[in-house]
């Protein structure tokens, strides 16, 4: 009734693919979160005016292609510079700083959303400005920032389907290296959606939960 | 500094027909937009009815669209569907890829709005004498899209994003596509690629603005 040409080995290929995927992505929002705190601190502490070089080259990834991004950043290293880094290097690079980009967004807002009474408070409480921090601010923004967040790492998680371009072979690239080999589109794909389904749905759900707790309060 | 010399001349005379590439993400954008929105007011309409098979098919399509890259869906509606036998052209199967994808955020979008119109206004509207379908129509719906214009422009900056991804199912007229055409014809990918990128982000900037202007003009009170 049904049959496939798929082996054993070609799923472990597609695997390997799956694998590549969550690596990078992993590699990029970590990265990316860490940058993003320090771009989005560094946004408000700032002030609209003295940040606007920052918030300009931020805003450059967020309105460019992510395939353009990629593409220019192993083009400018490969022929400009004449360095020689693996593809994995570069589509790493470019998808934390893409990560960094729409992070310091979620931080910026996360900050803007505690009152600045609270943070008056504590400062004359006698905290400092970093005890401020630590203390009043992260907890309260986190806690605001939390939910886009995941929804920030799934959409990275989904983005680097694009890192193909650099010579990576991540999962939507092994499955369709197998279309052309095996020519079963729709299976293949089916294979290689479910997979970013399973990992995607449930933290979306969980993010979506996250957020309408702390609305509810 | 770098042992390399960057011929933008040999870009820049072949900027008319980039910017031809940017008329047609343009129109795929805003195709994808327009069919998008009327198709996520049918989603969200289906997941307000109360019948349970209409509302699944609405969570299924929004669920998916959400939780599977771009580039797949594009791939499903190019490659999978072609093994029904159903071939579209590359233009078709992205435009269908991006409006699935808009259609499903923009459902979800819309239903965060909905929860911010109070149930009373459409009961008002019912004890008006107001069918279903008109309070529905003149009460809920404007306001549900005046609430979710931000987001609807977030997403059309997306559309003109995703666009880029045709390339991969062979659109060779978009911005991305004539790109890589000149790119294979003249090897200065730098200079073509950041000309691209510049137009990109011209375009998103444009309707970030146009639709700041617009908001000011039609929510001014």
């Amino acid at each position: 009734m049904f049959e496939t040409a798929l082996s054993a080995a070609d799923l472990i290929f597609l695997a390997k693919g799956a694998g590549i995927t969550i690596v990078v992505t992993a590699i990029s929002v970590v990265i990316g979160t860490v940058l993003g705190i320090l771009f989005g601190v560094l946004r408000v502490q700032l002030g609209p005016i003295l940040s606007a070089p920052l918030t300009l080259f931020l805003d450059i990834f967020r309105s460019v292609p992510l395939l353009i991004q990629l593409v220019l950043a192993n083009s400018f290293i490969g022929m400009v510079l004449k360095l020689q880094l693996s593809g994995f290097f570069v589509a790493c690079m470019v998808l934390s700083l893409y990560t960094s980009a729409y992070c310091a967004e979620l931080v910026r807002g996360g900050i803007d959303a505690v009152p600045g009474i609270t943070r008056r408070a504590a400062r004359s409480l006698g905290m400092s400005w970093a005890q401020d921090m630590r203390y009043i601010v992260l907890p309260l923004a986190t806690r605001v920032a939390l939910p886009s967040w995941i929804g920030l790492a799934l959409g990275v998680m989904k983005d680097s389907a694009l890192v193909y371009v650099v010579q990576v072979t991540e999962l939507l690239k092994s499955t369709q290296i197998l279309i052309t080999r095996l020519q079963e589109p729709l299976f293949l794909l089916l294979i290689c959606g479910a997979f970013y389904f399973i990992i995607s749905f449930p933290l979306a759900r969980f993010g979506g939960y996250l957020e309408k707790r702390s609305s509810n309060d | 500094m770098f042992d390399y010399t960057f011929q933008w001349n040999q870009v820049l005379v072949r900027l008319p027909k980039m910017l031809d590439g940017a008329l047609v993400t343009m129109e795929v954008a805003v195709l994808s937009m327009l069919i998008g929105i009327t198709l996520a007011i049918i989603l969200t309409i289906l997941r307000l009815s109360g019948s349970r098979p209409l509302k699944a098919v609405a969570t299924g399509w929004i669920e998916i669209a959400r939780n599977t890259p771009a580039l797949f869906q594009i791939y499903m509606a190019h490659f999978g569907v072609a093994s029904f036998g159903i071939h579209f052209s590359p233009f078709v199967s992205l435009l269908i890829g991006i409006t699935f994808n808009n259609a499903g955020y923009l459902a979800e979008n819309f239903r965060g709005a909905l929860k911010a119109i109070p149930d009373t206004q459409a009961r008002a509207g019912r004890s008006l004498g107001m069918s279903q379908i008109q309070a529905f129509g003149y009460i809920i719906l404007p306001q549900m899209l005046r609430i979710s214009f931000l987001p609807m422009t977030n997403q059309m900056v997306w559309a003109i994003l995703m666009t880029s991804l045709g390339v991969t199912v062979g659109m060779n007229s978009d911005l991305y596509g004539v790109t890589q055409d000149l790119n294979a014809l003249t090897f200065r990918t730098f200079e073509l690629f950041a000309i691209a990128g510049v137009i990109f982000y011209v375009i998103t900037k444009f309707i970030t603005l146009s639709a700041r202007i617009i908001a000011s003009r039609l929510f001014r009170y």
